[in-house]
């Protein structure tokens, strides 16, 4: 294995197009450091990027937060300016691992693995999230929910990497929110999650609304079917029991160790109504 | 493999060291510079016994590349006791019996140190949560726990 740190991103990019064997990027390493222990990835090139200008940096951009890729979790934790404009996605993120994976692991990571229970995804994607790419011909900018593709996989091109992730300024009255269920309290990987992301006008009815569910499909999915149901009228009983049976429908989930398809799909359910309780009075709705 | 120089600040002295690529710096502290206190559990970030800080974060120093360190700050159980005298959360875990086989403790003695600069009055579901990804096998935890708010007490006295 080779290992680089590149010089520009530039440089990075044309380094990562050219390689003939496997290569990977080390952001935390928390995912890739474990696939190489357990020989299940052995890449010929690892490219460490982390040096990079604006890898490690937060930055408000346009009403939003530019975060940097190599950003880990406790820094996010840390920037009370985010967690306080998306607790959402702060939470979500906070949920990877142990103290000692928060000093590491990065949600870029957690995006581009492909784990369909990515804790950092769900509400990334109801934050419509922007990853920027860099590649060999430029930079672009992907939605976030475009980014994984199916276990493991992702939809960027050979050469291509993720320097950061936007997150656009939220509207007044508005909340979001992220929830898993795993069998412990700590320490371990879901089962299923939710998140939640609500807009209200001064009355408090929800003018828009997005849900993400993990775990319970080869991606994270954003049902639009759900956001609807909740869209109109306050998150009263009739709309949360519309809502979770789009959500229950949206589901596509497997049977593991870890829990059934019909265990999985019952607590996005639950979870997706939990969530937007919490995002509703995170917005400042009252019922 | 060609092995890589890297110059790195270990416990407060500038060290340099050669190594692979793909080596971790768990097997750098242990197998290259003899810093045999941070033990190997499992290798994979899930048991905390390899715990160290780097640039003053707690991170698994077997999910780190030793190669990474170039010019980082690191720091492990060997420089927790001043000269020959213990850290007060080393003293209070062997008064009140911490520990049953100490494979874990470096570990733990790592994590808490890092949880008490932080936050030097936290509850115990707080230690609890911050010591989440550090499994022992021995003590039930129990005693982990209260030790680590003897001594945190006891800190804060100081
Ligand atoms: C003990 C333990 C507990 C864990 N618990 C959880 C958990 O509760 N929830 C959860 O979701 N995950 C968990 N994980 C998995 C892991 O910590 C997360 O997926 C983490 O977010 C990965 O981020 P990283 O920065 O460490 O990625 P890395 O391991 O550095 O990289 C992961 C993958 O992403 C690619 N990559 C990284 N950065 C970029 C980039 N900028 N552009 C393009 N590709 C990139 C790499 O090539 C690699 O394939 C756990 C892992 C461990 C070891
Ligand atoms: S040996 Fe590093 S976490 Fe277990
Ligand atoms: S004392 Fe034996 S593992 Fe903790």
């Amino acid at each position: 294995m080779r290992y680089v740190k590149p010089e520009s991103f530039e440089a990075a990019a044309t380094l990562l197009r050219d390689e003939t064997g496997i290569s990977r990027i080390l952001a935390g390493g928390t995912d890739v450091l474990v696939q190489l222990k357990a020989e299940m990835v052995e890449p010929d090139l690892m490219v460490d990027l982390k040096h990079l200008p604006g890898m490690r940096e937060i930055v408000a951009e346009d009403g939003g937060f530019r975060i940097g890729a190599a950003v880990s979790g406790a820094q996010l934790g840390e920037h009370d300016a985010v967690k306080a404009m998306w607790p959402g996605v702060v939470e979500g993120v906070e949920l990877i691992g142990s103290s000692q994976v928060q000093s590491r692991a990065t949600m870029a990571g957690n995006l581009c693995t492909g784990s369909p229970a990515g804790d950092a995804v769900p509400a990334m994607v109801t934050a419509e999230a922007v990853a920027r790419v860099q590649g060999p011909d430029g930079v672009r900018d992907v939605p976030v929910i475009d980014i994984p593709t199916g276990p493991g996989k992702n939809s960027l091109n050979k050469g291509e990497f993720i320097t950061s992730i936007y997150l656009p300024a939220r509207p007044a009255h508005a909340g979001d929110c992220y929830l898993r269920f795993i069998p412990r309290t700590e320490m371990d990987i879901a089962v299923s999650s939710a998140a939640v992301s609500l807009t209200l006008d001064e009355e408090g009815t929800v003018t828009d609304a997005r849900i993400a569910i993990g775990a319970v499909a080869p991606t994270v999915r954003l049902v639009k079917d759900a956001g609807a149901a909740l869209v109109g009228a306050k998150p009263d009983d009739a709309a949360i029991a519309a809502m979770v049976r789009a959500v229950e429908a949206a589901c596509s989930p497997i049977t593991d160790k870890r829990g059934t398809i019909e265990f999985r799909t019952k607590t996005a359910g639950v979870l997706a109504k939990r969530a937007a309780l919490i995002a509703y009075g995170r917005a400042g709705g009252q019922l | 493999m060609k092995t890589i120089p890297v110059a790195t600040t270990i416990n407060g002295d500038e060290t340099e060291f050669l190594c692979h690529a793909d080596e971790s710096l768990l097997d750098v502290l242990r197998d290259r510079l003899g810093l045999t206190g941070a033990k190997e559990g499992c290798g994979t970030g899930d048991c905390g016994a390899c715990s160290v800080m780097m640039n003053g974060r707690l991170v698994c120093s077997c999910l780190v590349l030793g190669v990474e360190t170039e010019g980082a700050e690191i720091e492990t159980i060997e420089g927790m006791a001043k000269g020959d005298t213990l850290h007060p959360l080393q003293r209070v875990f062997l008064e009140e019996a911490a520990l049953q086989c100490g494979i874990c403790t470096p570990g733990i003695l790592v994590a808490a140190k890092a949880l008490l600069e932080k936050n030097p009055d936290p509850t115990d579901t707080e230690v609890r949560y911050w010591l989440a990804g550090n499994l022992c096998r021995c003590t039930g935890y129990d005693k982990i726990i209260k030790a680590v708010q003897t001594a945190a007490a006891e800190m804060r006295g100081a």
